[in-house]
């Protein structure tokens, strides 16, 4: 007590404007008051030069084009339509629509074969090993803008003319301008096929549960992914004859040049998905392997003692571990995915950067709206993506303890 | 088995039975493993063929290989052309040129054409020993830096840091800058290169008295901080009057330069700036202030969170808006602002994953001995946490010098873009694959490289630690 | 942030040739740095195209050059910069270059909201459409259900829809950003249409791998005046490189040209005094010397002399005076009188 009242008093002789500024809190309050000045300063700057060039110039500014007519054409828009009336707010939609798209099967592909080569790069197979290893060194040391173009130019190369279309039978046609498939169409009552495969997932997922519940209970099994599939497949099964059939397919049909209708699916989004899925599954085969060689040799020979066959051991013991250490690295191949769809400038396929950030940019002149919007939007995309990521991480660590 | 053979045929003979028994002296030498187990036959059999799985998967394997390799072997090389002066050396007898019809491979000539076009872009024929000196000073500085056992490493980092920057600057664009005014109003003096340095002693003198006021503010003791301020600026200004010297060589703009040269400044200059950033925005990241920590983290999750291509278009098209009336950029300046603020972002979670990296007491034990903030960086922390970044740093760089690529958006001329305007030429028509498998080739021998090196790194770092 | 306004600050310094007032005096500016900095495109043969050692050829190349020799007396003080598309308008605007001359589109929204001026016409083009000759399709209204491959960001693409919405044709638009690449996928097979300007399918006709397998439709679907744009509010700089133009035409009018400039300039033509400034104080006027189109014709040349050596039927190009040929002789090249 008393020497706490020496240095209380000690701090009180000193001079209180040294001690003031001694003091770590007022430090960096002031540290920190000067830097936000800084940085405001620096704003409102930039903001006030971007005013008066643009005032100066007579460019027009604010997002009052978003209501405009854009007034060209763009030939990729599975789900929003879109003509050369549409406004360039629908332009916007049109571009996040083709780069969802774009990232969802990119990252679907790219797991998928990430995996496959990453398990092969482990396999004792020499071969396959070392078809693996080379997989992923050459894929990955190479720029990927240069292996969009490989790839455009060599599916385009692959495909033949227009005219000279390769006849898949019910998948459509195939050709040099893309996949011409049947294209669904939707009559009334169709949407009671889509609420029954909703209603199919969420039974699935229920049983699930209590499937897990009685199991923990009582040791008794219940086959839930049989009965989960049948669920999923046969709803929709049963709404679609039940409402009398509303779907019907239009099948392309040919015209001078080659086949027309029908739901095109463009090379260039092929090649694209191509490029993106390969080029990152290199570097996810590079985690799958990190992530499988972190869990102990020690785990799969406990678990083979408690008595799992080798496909519940893995399933249970070992792939929740290793995906404890894939998950965060994994994440950011996502998100690198996702931006690196915007390579899709190259080589024209119509998603938010070539569509948006490209040609309405360009038709409006108004830079700064239209890059902000797009930043944003993929500041979106990819905080969304990451909070999803942490949120099943943070499960996932659960299951481990 | 044979030890108990022998043993009994010991027992016959000592018990008198007539029969000669052969007594083995010496162990017999061991039987070479069955020719199925050993040599080329027993690799296969436990590496290719071990099982019906693994067996099916070679075969599929070698299927795999051999729809791609022989296809990908005969363009490249058994069915290339090596040497010619323009398209018709690689037509064919329908094309009007003398290969068998139905000729198919690379066009390997047209690449020598424009090799040169390739590595410097349009860099004027007459000043090409510029460029090339640089590259050879380049490398000739950096080998040394890679070999961990080479000596002078202090003298090396100086030269790589101080010296070649300058010296590349000044080579590559010819120096003899002009600089004018920027601080006091054409009304007291006029724009000259006087008024320049005239300014510059004024903005000197201004950011002396700044770092007086915040370091009386926090420390009380300005003298030492001053004295870094003068120094620093001193250098800056010495480099500024070299660059503003006519060494009597041609001025050539950026647009001129291109190809892999171009690729290497921009990676080269983006890292350089960017490590120093990276550095301060993963200390504010990890700083106590909330403001500095939450501007920090904005800053890093903002260019992580947007794609490269979409900065190098607002450099290219939205950053002229922001600058003062008046004020403009080189494009390839932009670029490199650009490139170097997107990377800093990268380069700070690398820096942030070093910091974590570097255990609690080794904070607590230099604020033990009373070590200020900057102090306990400078000689405690950053040394070690840097030195565990450093494959990290190698990464980044080779993400970075991919993503250079990028810049042909931005109409600069690397060697995509090169490559797509040599196309454009009417002599070398439908020349398309041998341009990208060379530029690709370039590539990977530069990341591929890049990234053993990085892990021979790590290999040693961890040993290090151990 | 610290380090990145010291290395703006340093970057402005560095590189020198960057501050320039783009505010009023664009020609004071031009003097004071010594040359003129003009935004060319990134390489379209007879209108903007750098050889393999960087020496740009091309009409909107001799624009520039006949804009520095009016300014300095001297065509090779000019600085070429090669602007995308998507570049060209900002780099003008924010004073990176000081005459935009890249074979750019005069329309009315372009005039009148991106505070630029179009300083004249120095080709007169329109939209045509090339397929390939197998097709064997001979009017644009053929088209109906054609994949049509064009350049992002341009009138071009917007033509193209007007025209096949007006006509009520159906087609598929691929849109590349770079022209090299719209070619590329043009020969690759992707489309069955390239539609841009028709002096430019002229050219780039030349890229594809067996040009002679191509055919331009005879339609033309739209009206392209290309020419040079500078910044608005400097009538001054306006009015140099609107008269730079002139001076071609009327020196073609008056059959002066490069060839015979020795010759013709002791003619006693008052019109040709009047332009090679041995009469009169029009140099004075523009703020220029007053042999300012002596130079131009001297050092560039006449505007046929221009067309016949980039786009002329004796070029690769091989494209007929047409449209372009002098109001006297049926064209639409008319050049104000300089008095």
């Amino acid at each position: 007590m008393a020497s706490g009242e020496v240095v209380s008093t000690h701090s009180v002789d000193e001079k209180p404007k040294v001690a003031l500024l001694n003091d770590p809190k007022v430090r960096g309050t002031i540290v920190q008051a000067v830097l936000l000045i800084f940085i405001i300063w620096l704003i409102y700057n930039m903001v006030n030069n971007a005013a008066i060039n643009l005032a100066k110039a007579g460019i027009a500014s604010g997002f009052d084009f978003l209501d405009r007519e854009a007034g060209f054409g763009l030939n990729f828009s599975p789900f929003i339509d879109y003509t050369e009336t549409s406004t360039y707010g629908t332009v916007y939609m049109v571009g996040l629509q083709n780069t969802l798209i774009l990232a969802v099967l990119g990252v679907i592909f790219a797991t998928i074969i990430g995996f496959v080569v990453g398990v092969a790069r482990l396999s004792s197979n020499w071969v396959v090993s070392k078809i693996a290893y080379w997989y992923v060194e050459i894929l990955r040391n190479i720029p990927l803008l240069l292996q969009i173009f490989i790839w455009y130019k060599g599916v385009l190369a692959t495909l033949p003319g227009k005219r000279d279309s390769i006849d898949l039978g019910v998948v459509g046609q195939l050709n040099a301008a893309g996949l011409f498939a049947p294209k669904p169409i939707f009559a009334a009552g169709a949407s009671a096929i889509f609420w029954a495969f909703l209603a199919g997932i969420a039974l699935t997922w229920i049983i699930g549960r209590w499937a897990r519940k009685r199991q923990m209970a009582t040791g008794q099994q219940f086959p839930v992914f049989w009965t989960g599939l049948g669920l999923v497949l046969g709803l929709p099964i049963l709404a679609y004859l039940v409402t009398g059939m509303p779907v019907s397919l239009e099948y392309p049909v040919s015209g001078n040049f080659g086949p027309r209708g029908g739901m095109q699916v463009i090379p260039e989004f092929i090649s694209l998905l191509i490029a993106l899925s390969t080029y990152t599954a290199a570097f996810i085969a590079e985690i799958v392997r990190a992530g499988i060689l972190a869990v102990n040799r020690g785990q799969t020979e406990a678990s083979h003692a408690l008595g799992l066959r080798p496909g519940p051991a893995l399933r249970l013991v070992i792939i929740p571990q290793a995906l404890r250490v894939i998950i965060p690295p994994l994440t950011s191949q996502y998100l690198n995915l996702t931006k690196n769809s915007s390579l899709a400038v190259a080589i024209a396929y119509p998603d938010l950067t070539a569509v948006f950030a490209g040609t309405a940019l360009n038709q409006t002149g108004q830079a700064v709206e239209i890059l902000l919007m797009t930043m944003l939007t993929y500041l979106a995309i990819s905080l969304a993506v990451s909070l999803f990521m942490n949120w099943y991480n943070a499960k996932m660590a659960l299951v481990e303890r | 088995m044979s030890d108990t053979d022998s043993q009994t045929a010991l027992y016959r003979a000592e018990t008198g039975a007539l029969e000669i028994a052969f007594v083995r002296e010496q162990m017999t030498k061991p039987m070479p493993a069955p020719a199925s187990e050993v040599g080329v036959v027993g690799w296969m059999r436990k590496n290719l063929f071990d099982g019906w799985f693994n067996t099916l998967l070679t075969l599929f394997a070698l299927w795999i290989l051999y729809l791609i390799l022989p296809g990908i072997l005969n363009f490249n090389f058994f069915n290339a052309v090596w040497s010619g002066t323009d398209r018709l050396a690689c037509s064919d007898v329908n094309q009007g040129g003398e290969l068998y019809e139905g000729w198919k491979g690379a066009c390997w000539p047209y690449i020598g054409a424009y090799f040169k076009q390739f590595i410097f872009g349009r860099y004027p024929d007459a000043e090409l020993w510029r460029p090339i000196l640089v590259l050879i000073m380049f490398f000739a500085g950096l080998i040394p830096m890679l070999i961990p056992s080479a000596p002078f490493k202090r003298e090396n980092i100086i030269y790589m840091l101080g010296i070649f920057p300058v010296v590349a600057f000044i080579l590559l664009t010819g120096g003899n800058l002009n600089y004018n005014g920027f601080l006091l109003p054409n009304a007291i003096m006029a724009d000259s290169a006087l008024k320049f340095w005239v300014d510059y002693v004024l903005l000197t003198a201004v950011i002396c008295g700044v770092v007086h006021f915040i370091v009386r503010g926090m420390d009380g003791d300005s003298r030492r901080p001053i004295m870094l301020t003068i120094f620093a600026m001193a250098l800056l200004g010495i480099v500024i009057f070299l660059s503003s010297i006519d060494f009597g060589l041609r001025f050539v703009e950026t647009p001129q330069w291109g190809g892999f040269l171009m690729t290497l400044v921009i990676a080269v200059t983006g890292i350089a700036a960017s490590l120093p950033l990276g550095i301060a925005l993963a200390l504010g990241r990890r700083s106590q202030m909330p403001v500095v920590k939450l501007l920090s983290v904005i800053f890093i999750e903002f260019w992580r969170g947007v794609p490269l291509i979409t900065v190098l278009f607002m450099s290219s098209v939205m950053l002229p808006l922001f600058l003062p009336e008046g004020v403009t950029f080189d494009k390839l300046l932009r670029a490199l602002i650009g490139v170097a603020l997107f990377s800093a972002a990268y380069m700070a979670e690398v820096v942030r994953g070093g910091l974590q990296a570097i255990p609690k007491g080794q904070y607590e034990g230099a604020q033990a001995l009373g070590l200020a903030f900057w102090q306990m960086m400078n000689l405690v922390v950053l040394p070690q946490a840097l030195k565990l970044v450093i494959p990290g740093i190698v990464n980044t760089f080779i993400g970075l010098f991919k993503d250079t690529t990028l810049v042909v958006f931005i109409g600069i001329l690397d060697p995509i873009g090169r490559a797509s305007a040599i196309r454009a030429t009417s002599d070398w028509q439908g020349i398309y694959w041998e341009l990208f498998i060379f530029i690709g080739a370039v590539f990977w021998i530069f990341c591929f490289s890049m990234s053993r090196y990085s892990m021979h790194l790590e290999r040693r770092l961890k040993t290090d630690h151990r | 942030m610290k380090t990145k306004i010291l290395s703006a600050a340093l970057g402005a310094a560095a590189m020198g040739a960057a501050t320039t007032a783009a505010s009023a005096a664009t020609l004071d500016d031009v003097k004071a740095k010594g040359f003129v900095q003009c935004g060319v495109s990134q390489g379209l043969p007879g209108f903007s195209n750098p050889d393999s050692a960087g020496n740009w050829t091309g009409i909107d190349v001799d624009l520039c050059r006949a804009v520095a020799a009016a300014v300095f007396g001297d065509d090779t003080k000019v600085k070429f910069v090669p602007l995308s598309a998507k570049e060209r308008f900002t780099a003008l605007q924010s004073g990176e270059v000081d005459v935009l001359s890249r074979n750019t589109t005069w329309t009315m929204s372009r005039d009148t909201t991106l505070g630029l001026n179009f300083a004249g016409v120095n080709y007169y083009d329109g939209q045509g459409f090339m397929v390939r000759k197998d097709l064997g399709v001979k009017s644009a209204l053929e088209l109906s259900g054609a994949s049509v491959c064009t350049n992002t960001g341009t009138t071009t693409e917007l033509n193209v829809a007007d025209y096949f919405r007006a006509n009520k044709l159906e087609y598929e638009i691929v849109a590349f950003e770079k022209a090299d690449e719209v070619v590329a996928a043009y020969d690759a097979g992707r489309c069955d249409v390239y539609t841009t300007d028709q002096s430019g399918l002229y050219a780039q006709r030349l890229k594809l791998t067996n040009p002679n397998d191509h055919v331009v439709l005879p339609e033309i679907i739209s009206k392209e005046p290309l020419g040079p744009v500078v910044r608005q509010g400097d009538d001054q700089w306006f009015n140099i490189v609107k008269w730079t133009h002139f001076a071609m035409v009327n020196a073609e009018e008056l059959g002066i040209g490069k060839a015979n400039f020795a010759d013709m300039s002791a003619s006693d033509n008052p019109e040709i005094k009047r332009l090679i400034g041995t009469e009169g104080e029009f140099g004075a006027s523009l703020g220029l010397g007053n042999d300012w189109a002596a130079n131009i014709v001297k050092l560039v040349g006449n505007y046929g002399e221009i067309f016949d050596a980039n786009v002329g039927p004796n070029t690769d190009l091989a494209i007929a005076r047409g449209t372009n040929d002098l109001w006297s002789r049926g064209g639409l090249q008319y050049a104000p009188p300089i008095r």
